[in-house]
């Protein structure tokens, strides 16, 4: 593939066929517990998608420039979490100034995308697969937008279900994991399109 | 009394309190490895290893730690102890390391290691913590210890890499497929809390 397409080959790739949350089980936990509601499922979505979009390409600088020269490689795990501790703070203190309604709504599940597996799961990839600054920067995009597009899916499933009778054992969690399920074979169907290594 | 508060520390995350069906917590990180029952045992080890001896040391640490940074300080505890796992196992089994890829270092990011220092290890003494996180860790990984082995079995015929079923079988591909961890995990959860939970809601 030529360099110049493989941003945007990756930013596909990474919303479709590799989806974050469908192929890689990545930030199973807040998905499972957000996703109840619409609306905090939006908000949770678009923090994810500017935690992503922006921590990636950070860390990439940090790799490159901080960790490489000093054969420091192994301490990626610590520092990754750092950058990404002190961004989800920042995103925290906005939409606390901003939006007092959708501060209220996500309560405690902003503190949690820190330890949201998908974010640092973007960076790691991003090491191993050793993309480019601006490859990066769109792997991080196009993986927040495919995690966003997953859970609004789902958000929007689980209210229809509200009034379907599922049997006891099933409902919550588990009918939550067999639509998404479904969803991952959905998304399958995009794997002939192109893929991520 | 004591006796018995160490048992009920150790038993209940393996059974009623099982961290897996009553919170689906922490499945995050593990269950991407669960089409190979090789791999799902070295990551299993990996997440006992941490949440056992994160969950001491920040019961240790657990009256000097200021509660503001509380978090902050509880994941680099964790991070310490997943850079030894990624560390050991890059030197020993570099062809697992390879397998595993990113998901070694997401064992940080495993809700059930912070999830039990933030419920048990804060308020409790170091060995009890370390019990609990060892207990914890144990309940978690026979879950998915369960999951892999019907994933790789029915996905390839065969378990720990050797062939068990004959050539008469047909490979259920979708199992070691994404699609397939969801649907097991799903069912696991089904069975469990229809006859395992009801009995003791009645109890």
């Amino acid at each position: 593939m030529p360099d110049s397409i493989m941003p945007f080959a990756v930013f596909f790739a990474s919303i479709f066929t590799g989806n974050i949350l469908l192929t890689n089980y990545l930030g199973m936990c807040s998905f499972l517990s957000v996703s109840k509601e619409l609306k905090t499922s939006v908000g949770l979505g678009v923090a994810v998608i500017f935690v992503m979009a922006t921590t990636t390409p950070l860390n990439w600088l940090v790799y490159q420039y901080l960790l490489i020269p000093f054969e420091l490689e192994y301490l990626r795990f610590i520092v990754f979490i750092i950058v990404i501790a002190a961004f989800v703070q920042l995103t925290e203190m906005t939409i606390e100034r901003y939006s007092e309604n959708l501060y209220q709504a996500l309560g405690i599940f902003l503190p949690l995308i820190t330890v949201n597996c998908a974010i640092l799961g973007v960076s790691l990839f991003m090491v191993i697969r050793e993309y480019t600054f601006i490859t990066s920067f769109f792997f991080g995009l196009g993986s927040g937008i495919g995690w966003f597009i997953a859970i609004i899916a789902m958000a929007g499933i689980r209210q229809k279900l509200k009034n379907a009778s599922v049997p006891p054992g099933l409902e919550g969690p588990g009918i939550a994991l067999v639509i998404a399920g479904f969803m991952a074979m959905a998304f399958m169907g995009f794997s002939g399109m192109i893929s991520l290594s | 009394m004591a006796k018995n508060l160490i048992r009920k520390t150790f038993l209940e995350p393996l059974g009623k309190n099982n961290p897996v069906f009553v919170q689906i917590l922490g499945i995050c990180s593990t269950l991407a490895v669960t089409n190979k029952l090789q791999n799902t045992m070295v990551m299993t080890l990996g997440v006992m290893f941490t949440a056992a001896f994160s969950s001491w040391t920040i019961s240790l640490l657990r009256n000097h730690i200021p509660s503001r940074i509380r978090m902050m300080v509880e994941t680099m505890v964790i991070a310490t102890f997943v850079i030894i796992v990624d560390v050991v196992l890059k030197a020993y089994y570099p062809e697992m390391w390879k397998q595993l890829g990113p998901y070694v270092g997401l064992i940080i990011t495993n809700c059930i290691v912070m999830g039990r220092i933030e419920a048990f290890a804060l308020q409790n003494k170091p060995m009890l913590s370390l019990i609990d996180g060892l207990s914890s860790g144990l309940g978690y990984a026979y879950v998915l210890l369960i999951i892999a082995f019907i994933r790789e079995l029915l996905g390839t015929g065969s378990l720990w890499g050797y062939r068990i079923l004959g050539t008469w079988w047909t490979n259920w591909s979708i199992m070691i497929m994404p699609p397939g961890g969801f649907f097991v995990l799903a069912i696991i959860i089904w069975v469990i809390r229809e006859t395992i939970m009801k009995e003791a809601k009645h109890a």
